[in-house]
């Protein structure tokens, strides 16, 4: 029998989970179509995650591609396509070909699994991040590095812990209906260990009475522990949590059935999710927002 | 004393074997480049004093990873009085765009680094403010004994010696024949 999965018009970090609750009562093996025909707008997560999602089923899924021509477009521009390919059986007309030339785009979706992506990735941003910090979200220079420093260790974070590969992804968009300002967006998504399970590698772990997927985040997000005994373990996602902090921007890490968010002033998402669907590996996101003068008072 | 000049960048570019990054990114490629170093750190003489430029000017950017394992674990493994030979770092061409995340390693291991600034050096990082001052004093006057430093600094000669002890055995001054010079301060001073 064939299940069909329909995904949200609007996908996103949050909306993701309506994919996540349809799929969760089916066995792994279950017979899926991704009905992705009605989406109209996809934010780098929630593309990422789609592609996550596949290489969780132990059957290859059909993915529905979106009818409307510009987000077909757009997916194509994002390489979206090219890699579905791979994991999905494709239902639909869509662009075979990638057209140059996206500005919102600054880096197409792309598989990390080696310290070399990282690299590939941190050099391919570094310009297009450079002019859209500056001219379009107005902060100071100091924040173009500290982006590229937040993409790399975020990237990392699946050469590290995930024990197999993942995908990032960074754009640019105007957040109007949100926020009413530009953003720029990192996601990064794997279907690896995990964090829960990554901290439980941990030569002498101990598992605390409340130990699950929330207290896992809980410890790796805002307590900087690490699977790894060396000291200076953990500095990466402290070093995010502290970039996210500084610019007035969101972290969000889902792992398993959680998700942790360090909030700003301007969302109002809960700072712990609990008892979600399951999901495996980590999916990170982070957001970077236009900034504002502080007379405004947003 | 043996004086190593070390280019990041060329290190970089040795390890990765490709002309293409000039960004200090990911633990793995920290720890090659602190590898080479240590290489070349090697030719120092066996039970002498040596001090080494370590140069970031040509490095675009560096992350935590990178930072922890280039930085914090090369201080770490010299900084260590137990050693035959006494390695000295000093670090130069570091521009606000590395700051972030060399500051964030060396507040997590408790550590400090002489750092050229300009014409001057001046030591940055964890230290208490008696090590602080004692060094700077030790820096101003370029060749000291704790008597000059406890003058220097209005602390009593057995509190300064402790401190240029303690900053001794952290590799920021060195020990000339029961004279202390400031990691830096023999280009000041000659």
């Amino acid at each position: 029998m064939t299940h069909v999965i329909t995904v949200p018009p609007s996908l996103d970090d949050h909306s993701f989970e309506q994919v996540l609750e349809q799929v969760a009562p089916l066995p792994d093996d279950a017979k899926l179509v991704v009905d992705a025909r009605h989406v109209r707008w996809a934010s780098p997560y929630g593309l990422t995650a789609l592609l996550t999602f596949a290489q969780t089923r132990q059957v290859m899924p059909t993915l529905a591609v979106p009818e409307l021509d510009d987000t077909a477009s757009y997916w194509a521009r994002t390489a979206f396509f090219q890699h579905a390919e791979e994991l999905y059986e494709l239902r639909g007309t869509y662009p075979k070909r990638r057209d140059a030339g996206e500005s919102s785009v600054l880096l197409e979706i792309t598989p990390i699994a080696k310290s070399d992506d990282v690299h590939d990735v941190v050099g391919r941003v570094q310009e297009r991040a450079q002019r859209i910090i500056k001219s379009e979200l107005k902060l100071e220079s100091k924040a173009i590095i500290g982006f590229a420093m937040t993409l790399s260790e975020v990237c990392q974070n699946i050469i590290e812990h995930a024990g197999q590969g993942g995908w990032v992804a960074v754009q640019s968009y105007n957040w109007a209906r949100r926020l009413g300002r530009r953003v720029v967006v990192i996601a990064v998504c794997d279907a690896g260990l995990g964090f829960r399970k990554s901290l439980e590698s941990t030569p002498g772990h101990v598992p605390t009475d409340r130990w699950d997927d929330a207290a896992a985040l809980e410890a790796a997000v805002i307590r900087g522990v690490s699977r790894f005994r060396d000291r200076g373990r953990g500095q990466g996602l402290a070093g995010t949590r502290s970039y996210v902090g500084r610019w007035k921007g969101k972290l969000s890490v889902r792992s398993g059935t959680a998700r942790i968010s360090i909030v700003p002033g301007w969302d109002d998402d809960v700072p712990l999710a609990e008892g979600l669907p399951a999901f495996p590996g980590a999916q990170v996101q982070v957001i970077i927002p236009e900034a504002v003068p502080e007379t405004e008072g947003r | 004393m043996m004086m190593q000049h070390i280019d990041i960048s060329s290190v970089l570019r040795q390890t990765l074997a490709c002309d293409l990054y000039s960004n200090l990114v990911t633990r793995k490629t920290g720890a090659a480049v602190r590898g080479q170093i240590e290489q070349l750190l090697g030719d120092a003489p066996a039970d002498g004093r040596a001090l080494t430029v370590i140069d970031f000017s040509h490095v675009s950017m560096i992350d935590f990873s990178c930072a922890d394992e280039v930085v914090a674990k090369l201080l770490l493994r010299y900084a260590d009085d137990d050693q035959a030979s006494e390695v000295y770092f000093l670090f130069r061409g570091v521009t606000e765009d590395h700051w972030d995340a060399i500051e964030a390693v060396l507040e997590r291991h408790g550590l400090a680094l002489a750092l050229e600034s300009g014409d001057d050096v001046r030591v940055v990082g964890a230290l208490s403010d008696g090590e602080r001052r004692a060094w700077e004093a030790a820096y101003r006057l370029g060749d000291a004994n704790a008597d000059d430093v406890a003058a220097e600094t209005g602390t009593d000669g057995a509190d300064a010696r402790d401190m240029l002890e303690a900053l001794w055995r952290r590799r920021l001054v060195m020990r000339v024949n029961g004279r202390y010079v400031a990691v830096g301060g023999t280009r000041r001073h000659g």
